[in-house]
């Protein structure tokens, strides 16, 4: 098989049970992608594939032939952070971690939906809605974190998204 | 090497953290592990790459009580990539073993003990052939009686040993104090078992050398934990060394070693490579720990004025036959409030149930829902404010060791908790705001948790480079270790704390408290201070000047007219060890953290749905080593908190124990769309008797109390007490005010 991970072309071989996060983490090397569950409830392994969140652990590998996907690893590296991961640092949106990286690709899949002008369940409108903090916490809300430190992702999220405010404007016009 | 070890016999009056010049301690700095984290680099137990990894996966006993006669493992063993089935029914262990135990824990499988106890292992090429493979293997047994029903055998409850606490703890005469006062409160209150549910399962990777055997595991307290594998191995010590450098939330799951550990290195040297094995989340939930069930009859007697002349706190609790562990629900009632009449009783129902143990704050997380919901109906029954009666119930000493408190601030977190919450304005009249399809309603409740210092080692160097370095087998779960341990190191050296390397989570490095009953930073935290407190020491020696002369700041030396950059007075590098232990001063003094939470809750009319719209908690912990990271922690808490009173509840099928909603699915820990904007607020203090840090835990301090006060708000706002946890709208549509 093949895809693109992180701008990288990968080929591999894989058993046709193997899900896509085993894959990254198994067999690629990419374990910033978290396995917590393994049933979709938790979030942890969101990756964005062909520029949609997804979680990893409820696709299988043989399913994405020639699909662009994107990990934790692809966004930014400690030394290089993508906006969303400085943010997560400076907000202290996380505690032991381990949630956090598909916490951040959520947050990044959910702020292009939004961009996109999606509502969801708490949207007041169906087309083009505020982007209330209420909206933040519906929409990451397929993302658990136990250590709790949700009102300070969602510090690190609006701030993100705050920044990238007028770059919209401009484009609009 | 030079050791600077310390017994807290004596308080520490004065702290180098307040004379220290770098100006980081306290502040809200960055995590340091947060790059590394945020990036997906920080390396978990189960990231660690060997060649001709194998996978275990674990073959659990289909049933709860029953004595194995037969392992038929032939269909697994044929399937293609399996390495081996590996059955070891005498070395397993049946359950994980309690936090800070350095025996084995109750090993032997044969005679199963709990529905989905772990008996053998496979281990195979892939993982996806280790699951498959698992299936395939059957086990024989012949059943024997289980005890599966709590309520049916709270008559069969026994004493417990001693835990944390006293089981049992009686003075003066409580049914007369009852009798003879002005006002009562006498209930039941009842909490379902929970689970822990840190993101990260356990995970076990095991590598055989030479050397002996080296355990990459999710555990919170390495250098116990080393002693309990060993043991359960029959290894000496000096053969196993375990990391855990990163991991994944523990909130007490991860305090011992599990059944994973165990079998994981059994098959490794078995099967001679390494083998890896993660448990599943429903393994997890099913094999690992739970907080017990709870049921608590709680009375409180106060004279006229509110002032209380009697507390009894009656808990029941649940745990596997023999094991003896008990949930500390009385913890906070020995020294919260005052009234000299006093029963505090622990009894044990024994169950074929996964093992109880240890989950955040044990004892304070579920005792506080009992205590700070009776004192809501005391004062109601008064006609005073919750608020008030609370103050006027603060002692001056403790209550039952008749000894000073090192500090007591619940007073001062009650009133400007109060004021910042607005807690005047509201609403008095149960049932009385409604907005639309909501009905409003406030509550408050107190917390604390009780400080303990543990025997914790680090060990600090400075190279030639101007660099420290902090080695401690210490582990950080979340709580910030890396980053304050840092702080400390880097206040006493004057040194930025980019220039701080912490390494921890290996036993190859000095003994450390390990993560747990919030001793982490007040433990490793003074060892650290102490290491380099004698580095200090050598600094100034090289300087040719008492310590006290001179300034360390930035990297540089200052004495005498003097700016001498550190690493020129370190020749080839400095090291030292520090070592605290707890002392005198644990007796001479009750140590305890304190705050007040104050919330606001919206409850559907019709529905009963309740969400939490506000929060403010204002707490003491003596001196806050970094405000983000602390206030993280209180969140979290309070969080877990919230779980608590709304959704959380693991539930036990009557017929065999096992726990029906193993995953998290259906056990429902708070989301994002669950939790408001939280208001934390610190009071600056310090506490000398603690440690030379002068701070106490704070982990484990924003659950206690949190919960009542949802359960008091959802009274306010709704006129219906709640006191079987958790608080789920079918228990309020019944007492709903007429729509």
């Amino acid at each position: 098989m093949q895809f693109t991970i992180n701008g990288q072309p990968y080929q591999a071989e894989a058993d046709i049970r193997t899900s896509l996060l085993d894959l990254l983490r198994e067999h690629l090397s990419l374990t910033g992608s978290k396995k917590g569950c393994d049933h979709g409830q938790c979030g942890a392994c969101t990756v964005l594939v062909n520029g949609r969140r997804i979680n990893a652990c409820l696709t299988l590998a043989v399913m994405h032939q020639d699909d662009d996907i994107v990990t934790i690893e692809g966004l930014g590296s400690p030394n290089k952070l993508h906006p969303l991961q400085a943010a997560f640092v400076k907000h202290d949106g996380f505690q032991c971690g381990y949630c956090t990286p598909g916490q951040i690709c959520s947050a990044v899949g959910m702020l292009d939906e939004v961009e996109k002008g999606w509502p969801s369940h708490v949207s007041a409108t169906l087309n083009d809605p505020d982007f209330t903090d209420e909206e933040i916490r519906e929409r990451m809300s397929g993302n658990i974190c136990r250590c709790s430190a949700y009102p300070n992702i969602v510090d690190a999220i609006r701030e993100v998204a705050d920044a990238r405010e007028p770059v919209r404007a401009e484009a609009a016009e | 090497m030079t050791t600077n070890a310390l017994r807290m016999d004596k308080p520490v009056e004065e702290s180098l953290l307040d004379t220290g010049v770098q100006g980081i301690i306290g502040k809200g700095i960055e995590r340091i592990d947060g790059p590394l984290k945020v990036a997906g680099q920080a390396t978990y137990s189960a990231e660690y790459e060997f060649p001709d990894l194998a996978y275990g996966f674990l073959v659990r006993a289909p049933f709860a009580a029953g004595t194995i006669t037969a392992i038929d493992a032939e269909g697994a063993k044929a399937l293609p990539g399996v390495v081996d089935v590996v059955v070891d029914l005498k070395t397993f262990i049946r359950n994980p073993q309690q936090g800070g135990e350095t025996g084995a824990p109750t090993q032997g499988v044969k005679d199963v003990a709990y529905f989905g106890e772990p008996v053998a292992i496979v281990v195979a090429d892939s993982f996806e052939v280790a699951r498959d493979a698992a299936q395939l293997v059957s086990i024989r047994y012949e059943p024997t009686a289980g005890v599966y029903t709590f309520d049916d055998h709270v008559d069969d409850a026994i004493k417990p040993p001693p835990g944390s606490m006293p089981p049992y703890h009686q003075q003066g005469d409580l049914e007369k104090a009852m009798a003879e006062a002005a006002f009562t409160v006498d209930n039941v209150w009842r909490t379902p078992s929970q689970n822990s549910a840190a993101m990260e399962p356990h995970a076990s990777i095991a590598v055989w050398d030479d050397d002996g055997l080296t355990l990459y595991g999710s555990l919170q307290m390495p250098s116990s934990d080393k002693q309990q594998l060993a043991k359960s191995l029959g290894e000496r010590q000096s053969k196993v060394r375990v990391v855990a450098r990163y991991i994944g939330g523990g909130f007490g799951s991860k305090l011992g070693i599990s059944p994973d550990t165990v079998a994981t290195a059994i098959a490794a040297k078995a099967v001679g490579r390494p083998v890896k094995t993660v448990m599943t989340r429903q393994q997890v939930f099913d094999a690992t720990v739970r907080r017990s069930n709870t049921q608590q009859r709680f009375r409180l007697a106060a004279d006229a004025e509110g002032r209380l002349t009697g507390i009894g706190h009656e808990t029941l609790c649940s745990n596997l036959p023999g094991e003896g562990y008990f949930e500390p629900a009385g913890q906070a009632t020995q020294f919260l409030y005052g009234g000299e009449n006093r029963i505090i009783k622990h009894d044990l129902v024994e169950l074929n149930r996964t093992l109880s143990g240890s989950m955040r704050a044990p004892g304070e997380a579920v005792g506080l829902l009992a205590q700070e919901n009776a004192m809501d109906e005391l004062a109601e029954a008064i006609g005073i404010d919750p608020v008030e009666l609370r103050r006027r119930n603060d002692p001056a000493k403790d209550p039952q060791k008749d000894v000073p408190y090192s500090t007591r601030s619940l007073t001062r977190c009650l009133d400007a908790g109060a004021k910042a919450f607005g807690w005047e304005q509201r609403n008095r009249t149960p049932g009385g705001r409604r907005e639309g399809d909501w009905l409003i309603g406030q509550g408050m409740a107190a917390t604390t948790r009780t400080n303990m210092l543990q025997p914790s080692e680090a060990q600090v160097s400075i190279g030639p480079d101007g660099r420290a370095l902090v080695e401690t087998d210490m582990t950080d779960i979340g709580t910030g270790t890396y980053t304050i341990l840092a702080q400390i190191a880097g206040e006493i050296l004057g040194l930025p704390v980019e220039r701080v390397a912490v390494h921890l989570g290996d036993t190859n490095t000095p003994p450390g408290a390990g993560s747990g009953g919030s001793w982490g930073a007040g433990s490793s935290g003074s060892s650290v201070y102490l290491a380099a407190q004698a580095l200090r020491d050598k600094l100034a020696k090289a300087m040719g000047v008492d310590a006290d002369e001179m300034t360390l700041k930035d990297g540089h030396a200052i004495a005498g007219n003097r700016r001498v950059a550190i690493g020129e007075l370190v020749g080839d590098g400095i090291t030292a060890t520090g070592s605290i232990e707890p002392g005198k001063q644990e007796q001479e003094t009750t140590q305890a953290s304190y705050g007040a939470h104050f919330c606001e809750v919206k409850v559907h009319a019709v529905t009963g749905e309740v969400r939490v719209t506000r929060w403010h908690a204002t707490f003491e912990a003596g001196r806050i080593l970094n405000r983000q990271t602390a206030r993280s922690q209180c969140i979290g808490g309070i969080v877990f908190g919230i779980g608590t009173a709304l959704t959380e509840e693991l539930v036990h099928d009557d017929r065999d124990g096992r726990i029906v909603n193993h995953d998290l699915a259906e056990y429902h820990v708070p989301a994002h769309a669950d939790i408001p904007p939280m208001d934390i607020v610190f009071l600056d203090d310090r506490d000398p008797h603690a440690n030379p840090l002068q701070a106490k835990g704070i982990g484990e301090l924003g659950i206690g109390g949190a919960g009542a006060a949802v359960t008091n708000a959802i009274y306010n706002a709704t006129g219906v007490r709640v006191r079987d946890y958790p608080a789920t709208l079918d228990k309020l549509l019944e007492g709903l005010p007429a729509v």
